[in-house]
């Protein structure tokens, strides 16, 4: 409660009120922007979000390597040069998630109310708020080739393939985050939006070339694996790690992110004016 | 539809309906610019929802509404600029600092960085949140964070704003903060729609009210109209020595008429007397040398006002609709008389 603090001067009050020009109308950019700021700042406050997408690929990335690396390619070093670029690519995609839980937990609050009762680009929360989440999706990365290397991974792209692989897979899931936003605009608690959320990635992730060589499957499935989009993600990372770009794979990517983008950006700024 | 008149608010028989619920069934409202205009009625009457068609976030599906000339479907962007809202539920975010909060807002508003950053200090300092100014918001007590929410309303003075229930669950020291606030606000010109279930509140703060029950308006007048139409409120005393109450009770009964004991062994209590009565019965106490501890004369619940009006009571779907915020000592009879 306060316990000590007089009551505000009406005085001041009436200062505070009568003393504001009003500035002209804001950008898209630096309405943008500014909910890019409101993003860090929550990253800042609440880190605990950031252990959550970090803990669960690290715990893959130890258990793969050294419960089935062996099995998998005959050794964990081999296994993990395998199989580390497509780790990255799980823990970020995975982090996309919390981008739909994220956005369903701000609708239940007020605040979403003021923002879109402002006079503002329309889509300008939105982006913002995924500006903020690609720190995320950086850091859920970089902890993971962080880990990698220090088990001994050592990518022969060296320091500009990890980079160059972070940064494809961030642009990946910046636009496969609007389909989780949808899903966060969508339904009714967090928790719905993280079970369905996980629900889709989960099998995508381990029905992709992430953990296992394709060529060593079924063929239906072998076929499945191959035209999954987090395979061809997983391929193009690999390949820039390695040194070698996969141009198509590369490409393909960035296309895919592009239509997911065009498709669902439109849908996510109808709902969200809507809900 | 715009008519040119100084009306702030026009709207005739706006309507909006959750699935099978008529949350808001045929409202008209006329508020004069530059007054506060309370829409008093119990939970679930409609007032929040009417507020939300008001400031655009939601569309009507029926009737229709202008908001400063403004019609609230076609011309919504530009009735955006001129408004503000304070939800009922904070909005503010929780897990920023109350600094950055309004930082955010000056931002999204057009200011710049460095300008951004003084409004918000002069806001801070003149709502007397300033010492909690860097501490994140979910740390704040009930009145601080009605009175951010508050600021951030004003980062840019609005011509117009909404306030939902303002005072709901604050102490009576941080309740009286708002008032002194929103009578501020329109001292300086700005016209508030103000949506409460005390009838108290309306009546301390607004110009006009109009009663809301069920998604239709059903009375509309000032604070005094209103309470003619009640009449009477409750006269509440509290002896020195509880051992003389069914004495005391007596007397009352003579001068003012029906007595209830309350559950506290020294007081007594009778609804329905209006302040002459009341004076007349305090003075019989006075005189028959029953010392009290205590006196009031409480404003019509907005159950008796519902009782009054309707002929029911209002349905209210929890407590706080039919308990008022506690009234000081001192809110006594000169303030009905
Ligand atoms: N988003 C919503 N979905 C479904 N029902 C709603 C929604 N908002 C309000 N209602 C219903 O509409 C009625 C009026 O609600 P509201 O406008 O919030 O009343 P008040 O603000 O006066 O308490 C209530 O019965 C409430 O349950
Ligand atoms: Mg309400």
């Amino acid at each position: 409660m306060t316990t000590t603090t007089p009551a505000p001067t009406t005085a001041a009050v009436r200062r505070a009120i009568s003393s504001t020009p009003r500035p002209p109308r804001p950008g898209p950019l630096t309405a943008a922007l500014a909910f890019g700021w409101r993003g860090m700042l929550k990253v800042k406050h609440v880190p605990e979000q950031l252990l959550d997408v970090t803990v669960t690929p690290v715990m893959f990335l130890l258990m793969f390597t050294y419960l089935f690396g062996g099995a998998i390619a005959g050794s964990t070093s081999a296994y993990l040069d395998y199989t580390l670029p497509g780790l990255l690519v799980m823990s970020v995609l995975f982090t996309t998630v919390y981008s739909g839980v994220a956005l369903n937990t701000d609708l239940t609050k007020g605040v979403v109310d003021r923002f879109r009762s402002l006079p503002i680009w329309r889509p300008a929360p939105l982006l913002g708020s995924l500006l903020g989440d690609s720190v995320r999706y950086v850091v859920a990365g970089t902890v993971i080739i962080v880990v990698g290397v220090a088990l001994g991974y050592r990518p022969d792209g060296g320091f500009p393939g990890a980079v160059a692989a972070l940064a494809l897979v961030v642009v990946f899931s910046f636009g496969l985050s609007w389909i989780f936003s949808v899903l966060g605009l969508l339904m009714r608690t967090p928790n719905a939006v993280m079970n369905a959320g996980f629900m889709a990635i989960f099998p995508l992730t381990f029905l992709s070339n992430v953990f296992v060589d394709p060529a060593t499957l079924p063929g239906p499935l072998e076929a499945f694996v191959d035209v999954n989009p987090i395979s061809v993600l997983a391929t193009a990372s690999r390949s820039l790690m390695a040194g070698e770009p996969d141009g198509a794979a590369i490409v393909v990517s960035l296309a895919v992110a592009a239509v997911l983008a065009l498709v669902f950006i439109p849908v996510t700024t109808r709902l969200y004016r809507s809900r | 539809m715009t008519t040119g008149t100084a009306l702030a608010i026009e709207a005739s028989g706006l309507g909006k309906s959750f699935g099978r619920t008529r949350a808001v069934n045929g409202v008209d409202l006329a508020v004069p610019a530059g007054s506060i205009y309370g829409v008093l009625g119990p939970n679930g009457a409609g007032k929040t929802t009417t507020i939300r068609m008001l400031a655009t976030l939601i569309t009507p599906d029926a009737g229709s509404a202008s908001v400063l000339g403004h019609d609230i479907v076609a011309e919504a962007d530009a009735v955006r600029e001129l408004v503000s809202l304070t939800g009922q539920l904070a909005s503010v975010d929780e897990d920023l600092t109350g600094r950055e909060n309004l930082v955010l807002l000056g931002r999204l508003l057009g200011y710049s960085r460095a300008a951004a950053r003084d409004r918000a200090d002069e806001l801070l300092e003149a709502f007397d949140i300033a010492e909690a100014a860097g501490r994140l918001v979910k740390h704040y007590s009930g009145g601080m964070r009605r009175r951010l929410d508050i600021a951030a309303s004003i980062v840019v003075t609005p011509q117009l704003m909404f306030l939902d229930e303002p005072t709901t669950g604050l102490d009576p020291r941080s309740r009286n903060q708002v008032w002194e606030i929103v009578r501020a606000l329109v001292g300086e010109g700005t016209t508030i729609l103000l949506c409460t279930q005390y009838l108290e509140e309306a009546d301390q703060l607004a110009d006009g009210i109009a009663v809301i029950d069920r998604g239709r308006v059903i009375a509309e007048g000032t604070p005094g109209h209103l309470k003619a139409s009640v009449g009477t409120g409750s006269l509440r005393v509290r002896l020195l020595d509880p051992a003389r109450r069914d004495e005391a009770a007596q007397v009352l009964e003579r001068s003012v008429g029906p007595v209830v004991a309350e559950p506290e062994p020294a007081a007594l209590s009778s609804t329905g007397v209006d302040a002459e009565r009341a004076a007349i019965g305090v003075a019989e106490l006075a005189r028959a040398g029953i010392g009290l501890a205590h006196f009031s004369l409480e404003q019509p619940s907005l159950d008796e006002v519902f009782l009054a009006l309707t002929g029911h009571a209002a349905e209210a779907t929890d407590d706080e609709a039919t308990t008022g915020p506690a009234t000081p000592a001192t809110d006594t009879l000169q303030e009905l008389s």
